[in-house]
């Protein structure tokens, strides 16, 4: 029987981790992964809560969140393929043309 | 047993997470999140909820990291990303992961203490689970067919190429 806790600090590392990452990374694929490392983590916290909490309702969430996060990948890498095409480039920091 | 397999794929899942910060590639960071999603996934077996571990692998270490790996070949650099020009987002990083770290386990520390857990029959069981999407959940899952559907058109008429005129 493995404590609450122990999932609830793998969750805070992995999340922290995916923000480090999104901020460290240059490109906007790698960017867009963390975030999904991201995801991934608030999944397990709220799959611990589920489990502490003895409720199904906790997987249905994690079920929804999964479909949902796939539902904007592919948005997302649509967008990302656009803006390639446009500006040759999938750098962040090559991308400021809201600055004008 | 139960524990070890914690840690392993606990430490499994960070190192592929810390490999993929320090890697340059973005095919290897690709397949990095694959190993990272997996782990997850047994994880999540772990937590006694079986579906969602088998819809983690399928999804994420499937599909969608496919399509990852489908964008990085269609946008295909040469040369790599290519040398940092900003270096104060990296400090920013870590500031940041600080003041994360803090609030988080600040908020986790007062459920630390362990929750007397009844010992439940299957928690997990995809049977239960299947009943309550279609019963309580039913509503919730047919808009999520919707926005499946949306997505895709959406995504099908970003990307198509526009014949010039």
């Amino acid at each position: 029987m493995i404590p609450l806790s122990y999932f609830l600090i793998l969750s805070i590392i992995l999340f922290v981790l995916g923000a480090i990452a999104f901020f460290v990374k240059r490109d906007l694929i790698t960017q867009f992964m963390a975030i999904e490392i991201m995801f991934s983590a608030a999944n397990l916290a709220i799959l611990a809560f589920a489990k502490a909490a003895t409720s199904l309702d906790g997987q249905i969430i994690v079920f929804f969140v999964i479909t949902v996060a796939a539902a904007e990948a592919a948005v997302g890498l649509a967008i990302i393929l656009l803006i390639f095409r446009q500006k040759k480039t999938i750098k962040s920091e090559d991308i400021k043309l809201m600055k004008g | 047993m139960a524990h070890f397999l914690f840690f392993l794929l606990a430490i499994i899942c960070i190192a592929s997470v810390l490999g993929m910060i320090i890697s340059k590639d973005q095919a290897y960071n690709a397949l990095f999140l694959i190993v990272a999603f997996v782990c997850m996934g047994g994880l999540f077996a772990l937590l006694e909820a079986p579906f969602i571990a088998a819809v983690q692998i399928i999804i994420y270490a499937g599909a969608i990291m496919i399509l990852f790996i489908f964008v990085i070949m269609m946008i295909n650099l040469r040369k790599g990303v290519g040398p940092e020009k900003k270096r104060w987002t990296v400090y920013f990083a870590v500031v940041i992961a600080f003041v994360l770290i803090a609030e988080l386990v600040l908020t986790v520390k007062g459920t630390l203490e362990p929750i007397s857990s009844a010992a439940v029959e299957k928690l997990g069981n995809p049977t239960d689970l299947g009943r309550l999407l279609f019963t309580k959940y039913l509503y919730p899952f047919e808009i999520t067919s919707i926005l499946i559907i949306a997505a895709l058109v959406g995504a099908i008429v970003l990307v198509k190429k526009r014949d010039k005129e």
